[in-house]
């Protein structure tokens, strides 16, 4: 599915994977490149060679020379710190990628489901941390995303939300039915959430897991 | 008497003003969210090239638009042969000047508040399905909006103070091109205090409830993101 390479400063991103319907942990430490690796995925940087195939569609292909703009990726994508949009709603954030951003029932559907439907009239800068990152994950699903990606989703917020979220997350991978990609430096969240995780080091995978029997999950290292 | 030394010019330095900040604010705006992107070659240079009226004495910036505007002037003659109409030594004139000077300000200001505007809000919005207009009109331009009004503010202010660039293009003709720093100008000139001190007055009170205005206007639009509700910016709880 993934097979990228890009220059970084001080190392080479070497990424090979293949990545189902599954929650998938990156995990780290700071500057591996796992960032970089998720903004490659969503279009946000250009990786210098390889490719990137989702669900059969060609995202990029250096040999091809295709780079599909991520407003045409269907890739979600939650920030690190959630990118919420402060001038609109909690609403107007959820909806801001809805196709059919008539659809007011789908978005109260969704803000019922992450609990944050009687904030829906609040604004980013009115809400905590982890009512902000529920904003996210639903501005991200109602996208009608072929792929979630998470850059360290959990990372800003204090142990008990954390822990809740968690469940949450998982809980969501499998409802939607699509894969979730999420990067961490957290050993124990990795576990805790992965069904499968990799860890990455100066822009290598050095190590893989399964933390659940996936006998049809194969992983190259690049 | 009165309409001729004191309303005329205010109610034509109120125009000129308005006009010209219209005109710099629908030129300085893309020109500045062009500038806020990607870098390119000679950037540099057309970045200097954009702010230089803002250093330059007003009457270099005079001489420069009388030779561009004038009878035989590139842009004069364009005007000419287009729609038959000349700016030199009428109020289309006070215009320009007003508009070139005002522009630097109005553009320094922009650009720095898109420069602002956090990259991953714009890239959150691309991720979303957003092509770049709707990234642009949904979220870089009202996020960017205080900083717009800022730079309208300053550029009123500015265009409607212009003095040096405006005699030299449009001339001091009263009733006609005489904006109200001209008028100051002549009536001390020829003693006439009392109408110096109206206008006087009438340019600080108008320039004051300006800024005041709009500046409230935006300051409101602020406040409404934030502290609207009756939580208070809570941290980290469920």
């Amino acid at each position: 599915m993934l097979n990228i390479e890009k220059e970084l400063p001080s190392f080479r991103l070497r990424v090979n994977l293949r990545v189902l319907n599954e929650f998938l942990v990156v995990v780290g430490p700071s500057g591996a490149g796992k960032t970089t690796l998720l903004q490659c995925l969503a279009g946000l940087q250009r990786p210098e060679e390889g490719e990137i195939v989702l669900k059969g569609r060609v995202l990029y292909s250096s040999t091809g020379r295709v780079n599909i703009p991520p407003r045409l990726r269907r890739v979600g994508y939650v920030f690190q710190d959630y990118a919420l949009f402060p001038h609109l709603t909690v609403e107007q954030n959820a909806a801001y990628g809805m196709k059919n951003r008539r659809n007011g029932l789908e978005v109260q559907e969704m803000l019922e489901m992450l609990q944050i439907s009687h904030l829906a009239r609040r604004y980013p800068g009115q809400i905590s941390g982890g009512e902000r990152q529920r904003t996210a994950l639903a501005r991200a699903l109602l996208a009608g995303p072929e792929l979630l990606l998470l850059d360290e989703p959990l990372s800003a917020l204090d142990y008990e939300t954390r822990l809740k979220l968690r469940g949450e997350l998982k809980t969501l991978q499998r409802r939607w039915g699509i894969p979730f990609i999420l990067v961490t430096h957290d050993l124990e969240e990795a576990f805790a959430l992965g069904d499968r995780v990799v860890r990455l080091e100066r822009g290598e995978v050095v190590w893989s897991s399964s933390t659940r029997k996936r006998p049809d999950c194969t992983i190259r290292h690049g | 008497m009165v309409d001729e030394k004191i309303l005329m010019p205010a109610l034509l330095s109120l125009r000129v003003a308005v006009l010209a900040v219209v005109l710099a604010f629908i030129a300085g705006v893309p020109v500045a969210r062009l500038m806020a992107g990607r870098d390119f070659p000679g950037k540099e240079v057309a970045e200097a090239v954009l702010t230089l009226p803002l250093v330059l004495p007003p009457t270099v910036v005079g001489f420069g638009l009388l030779f561009l505007f004038g009878k035989h002037g590139p842009l004069g003659l364009l005007l000419e042969k287009l729609w038959g109409v000349s700016v030199i030594f009428n109020w289309w004139g006070a215009v320009v000047a007003s508009t070139v000077v005002a522009f630097p300000l109005l553009y320094q200001t922009v650009r720095a508040s898109f420069q602002s505007v956090d990259r991953n809000l714009e890239n959150a919005a691309r991720t979303l399905g957003a092509g770049e207009w709707r990234v642009f009109w949904t979220i870089s331009l009202p996020l960017a909006w205080p900083g717009l009004v800022a730079g309208t503010v300053m550029a009123f202010a500015r265009a409607l103070g212009e003095f040096g660039a405006t005699l030299m293009i449009a001339g001091n003709i009263p009733g006609r091109t005489q904006t109200v720093p001209l008028a100051i100008y002549a009536a001390t000139e020829s003693g006439e205090n009392r109408t110096a001190l109206v206008l006087v007055g009438i340019m600080t009170l108008l320039s004051f409830a300006f800024i005041l205005g709009v500046n409230l206007l935006s300051r409101c639009r602020l406040k409404r993101w934030t502290t609207e509700g009756n939580r208070p910016r809570a941290e980290q709880s469920p």
